[in-house]
């Protein structure tokens, strides 16, 4: 952060006087480049501990001395073959938009496996600087790496981090300037052995001649690529018979003479180059014990108890949401009601202060009050996803995955679900096979997101205070089990073909900073804030409106004909009876009860009245609005003076049963995404067919659940 | 590659090992996409590996390599050919 005021000494300078740069951060999965990357752009893109938390490339800028660098996050990668979309990203960012230098962000405590890499980025022709990261994790290892040795060795320069810490960001920004300054792109070339290099060399004068080939990429990695038969590279050389022809006679005649996969046999030299670097930069200064991870996956991902282990996590995220999360939630909530009390008795009453108070008041108000609950669900979130134990909850879930023919990875997209499917559709772009990626898509909807929790935490602690917290967790473990179902159906109905395999790497436990998991809950705070402000407030204003006024073509007879029913049915009741009553009728002939009563018939099977027939309509924006929208018609219907917590008014309400509220948390845990996530899953599927699909079996199977449960429930009498 | 040394003969495949098994790779075998991404996560022919343990319902297997944890599934560990150190 406080790199941000280093910028501002510099801002007097025009910016057209600065030099521009453009640096690409590449490396391994998980070797730290967004957290480098946001240490020296000041930007707070999402860091966590699992392989492929960036999916997207990303941009950011950081003034340094009288230069404007770019620098440009890229998704990890352990190769720079095609195999799957980051791959293909980070390939295709670094050849074609030639950035000035990149930055291979390398895990030091895994040298070899990042060198890999390092030397395949060496192949593009672009300068490079090696950002030893992790340093701080590899001195507890006890080993020392000769960096001026594996400067020589790669003859690309390489500089010492510890992004978690911004540590020795200064010196790679000298470094990123230096290299610029002084251009010198010096070839390391690995030695592929005789046969390859005789192959090599043939190739490049027929690379040379081609257009298209020669102007885009290294002659030499063109060469080597075709030889490796890279779908990409092979696709652009088609045109060109006689190419193709030397390649493909070329790599015949290397794999018969070497009996190996030319592919294979490439990666093998590479390994091999990569090999004899760290025998001779690497030392081993003591053996360290057996490592805190080691000791803690003994536990934790332990054969009998790791499942357990796992399941009684969730419990304690929910248990704890719901029962930390009360004692704030109740101050806020009276918070609201002193407001709106106080509102009432200094406004003149009318439209107006009902607008105020029982439309916004009682509807983002009504909203706001879980905030606290939502920040505890996202602390959970940011601890799962920080230390490094989604991707054991992968490793212990794939034998389930695999069982319905997906993939223990599409298990981490789910969890993400739990805070908000949004990033949780993004995140299936980790996924190598497009159908599993497809199916992943599809059921993340049905995982209980951050917005549904409102619902559950109204509903459970009114109508189940005792048993509050376990009847959320209940909803949730059905949630998954529900995609689940849902994702077997689809496998065998539609997105059939063979599995993928399920090759993950399990990073080691790592502590949480304090900075990141506040910035996760943060960026919450705000997100949830807005959503109050904007989509929320304005469903409530809507909702008030439609909850006040009956529709035009009824308002005449109407205005006139409720005051008399009432005081026929109820003329020697209490004065406060009648105004009660009139309250009610007066929502019941408003434009909200006439389109209520218009879906009443498909809704009465499954529990609901008009009332939450509303409710469910507005929460086709957002889910939050369910709430918002019960608090602004249940606060319409009260005449008290004094303002009631929603909690009680349902409670008084008599249609409302314990059975009805459960029905009601498992409609809305189903039924149709909001507005943000089909627009995401639209675009990150491409496909309108499947957007509506979603939205429709959502919904189908939604009524379908609660319907069986809810007549079940009637059956067994259990109200 | 690494010629296969003649006084140790139990070549297997990685997915019979145990955990606490220790083994080394002396090949790769198959083709396609699933064996190169073995390759580039680090499972080179001449690397080490540890079986540290199996998954709680059976499936995957996790392995301990120079400076990295993985985890496999058997029926990928089976195109990995090793030679066992000990056990
Ligand atoms: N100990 C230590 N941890 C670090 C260091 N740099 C990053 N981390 C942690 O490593 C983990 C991965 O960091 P990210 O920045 O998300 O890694 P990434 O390379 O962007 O990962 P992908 O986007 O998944 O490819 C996080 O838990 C960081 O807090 C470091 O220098 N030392
Ligand atoms: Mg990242």
């Amino acid at each position: 952060m406080n790199l941000k005021a280093n910028n501002k000494s510099n801002t007097d300078k025009k910016d057209s006087e600065r030099k521009k740069i453009v640096v690409a951060v590449a490396g391994n999965p998980n070797s730290g480049k967004t957290t480098l990357f946001n240490g020296i752009t000041g930007s707070s893109q999402r860091v966590g501990n699992y392989p492929g938390v960036t999916v997207e490339k990303k941009t950011g800028h950081r003034i340094y001395k009288n230069y404007n660098i770019t620098f440009v996050d890229l998704p990890g990668t352990y190769s720079l073959s095609a195999y799957s979309l980051e791959e293909m990203v980070a390939r295709d960012y670094i050849l074609s938009e030639k950035p000035d230098v990149v930055v291979d962000v390398i895990d030091s405590s895994n040298l070899e496996r990042n060198l890999y890499l390092a030397s395949q980025i060496l192949e593009l022709d672009v300068p490079m600087i090696m950002a030893l990261n992790m340093t701080d994790e590899v001195r507890k290892l006890g080993i020392r790496i000769d960096i001026e040795l594996l400067t020589q060795l790669l003859a690309s320069p390489a500089v010492e981090t510890v992004a978690s810490r911004e540590i020795g960001l200064t010196d790679l920004l000298d470094t990123i300037i230096e290299v610029v300054e002084n251009s010198t792109v010096t070839n390391v070339n690995i030695n592929y052995g005789e046969e390859m290099e005789k192959a090599i060399t043939e190739l490049i004068p027929l690379i040379e001649k081609n257009e298209v080939l020669s102007k885009k990429y290294p002659s030499r990695w063109t060469a080597l690529k075709l030889l490796e038969n890279d779908p990409e590279i092979t696709r652009m050389a088609e045109e060109d018979s006689q190419i193709v022809e030397l390649a493909d006679n070329q790599r015949k005649r290397i794999e018969k003479r070497l009996g190996d996969d030319t592919e294979l046999y490439i990666a093998d030299r590479r390994y091999g180059f990569v090999n004899g670097i760290c025998k001779e930069t690497v030392q081993t200064v003591h053996k360290s014990r057996k490592d805190v991870t080691e000791k803690i996956d003994t536990v934790l991902a332990n054969r009998v108890l790791g499942l357990p282990i796992f399941l009684f996590m969730m419990w304690a995220t929910f248990q704890l949401t719901f029962t930390l999360g009360v004692y704030p939630m109740d101050w806020l909530d009276a918070g609201f009601g002193y407001l709106g009390d106080f509102l009432s008795s200094v406004m003149p009453e009318g439209h107006f202060q009902s607008l105020i108070v029982d439309g916004i008041i009682g509807g983002v108000g009504g909203v706001l009050i879980f905030l606290p609950n939502i920040l505890l669900l996202f602390l959970a979130i940011a601890f799962l996803e920080d230390t490094g134990y989604m991707a054991r909850a992968a490793f212990i879930m794939d034998k389930v995955m695999h069982s319905i023919g997906l993939h223990g990875k599409s298990f981490m997209p789910m969890l993400i679900g739990f805070g908000c499917s949004v990033p949780a559709i993004m995140a299936t772009r980790g996924l190598e096979n497009e159908k599993d990626r497809l199916t992943t898509m599809l059921i993340i909807p049905l995982m209980s997101c951050g917005a549904k929790l409102p619902v559950y935490v109204l509903l459970a602690g009114a109508f189940f205070p005792e048993q509050a917290g376990n009847i959320i967790f209940l909803i949730y473990i059905f949630g998954i089990l529900l995609a689940i179902f849902v994702a077997m159906l689809l496998k065998k109905f539609y997105f059939h073909g063979p599995g993928t395999p399920f090759v993950m790497e399990l990073p080691p436990y790592r502590v949480p900073t304090l900075k990141s998991v506040l910035l996760h809950m943060w960026r919450r705070a705000v997100m949830y804030l807005q959503k109050a402000g904007t989509i929320i407030l304005a469903a409530s204003v809507v909702v008030w409106f439609i909850t006040t006024f009956p529709p035009p073509w009824a308002s005449s007879q109407n205005e006139n004909a409720i005051p008399t029913q009432g005081n026929m049915i109820s003329e020697n009741v209490e004065q406060a009876d009648i105004e009660l009553q009139t309250a009610s009728d007066k929502i019941s002939n408003s434009m909200a009860g006439h389109l209520g009563r218009f879906i009443e018939p498909v809704i009465k099977p499954i529990g609901f009245d008009w009332k939450t027939g509303i409710a469910l309509i507005t929460g086709f924006a957002a889910k939050e609005v369910v709430v918002s929208t019960l608090g602004t018609v249940y606060a319409l219907g009260e005449t008290d003076e004094e303002s009631v917590e929603l909690k009680d008014a349902l409670k008084r309400d008599p249609h409302f049963t314990p059975l009805v509220a459960f029905c009601l948390m498992i409609f809305t845990l189903i039924y149709v995404p909001c507005m943000a996530a089909m627009a995401v899953l639209y675009r990150e599927s491409g496909s309108m067919k499947w957007t509506w699909f979603t939205i429709g079996y959502t919904t189908l199977l939604a009524w379908i659940v609660t319907f069986i449960i809810y007549q079940g429930g009637m059956l067994l009498n259990v109200s | 590659m690494d010629k296969q040394e003649s006084h140790n003969n139990t070549t297997l495949k990685l997915s019979e090992l145990k955990p606490g098994d220790r083994c080394k790779v002396l090949k790769i075998s198959g083709k396609g996409s699933i064996i190169r991404r073995i390759f580039d996560i680090g499972v080179r022919s001449g690397a080490e590996i540890l079986v540290e343990r199996v998954a709680p319902l059976g499936d995957p297997v996790e392995f301990k390599l120079e400076g990295f944890h993985l985890s496999l599934r058997k029926e990928e560990a089976e195109n990995i050919i090793v030679e066992v150190i000990s056990s």
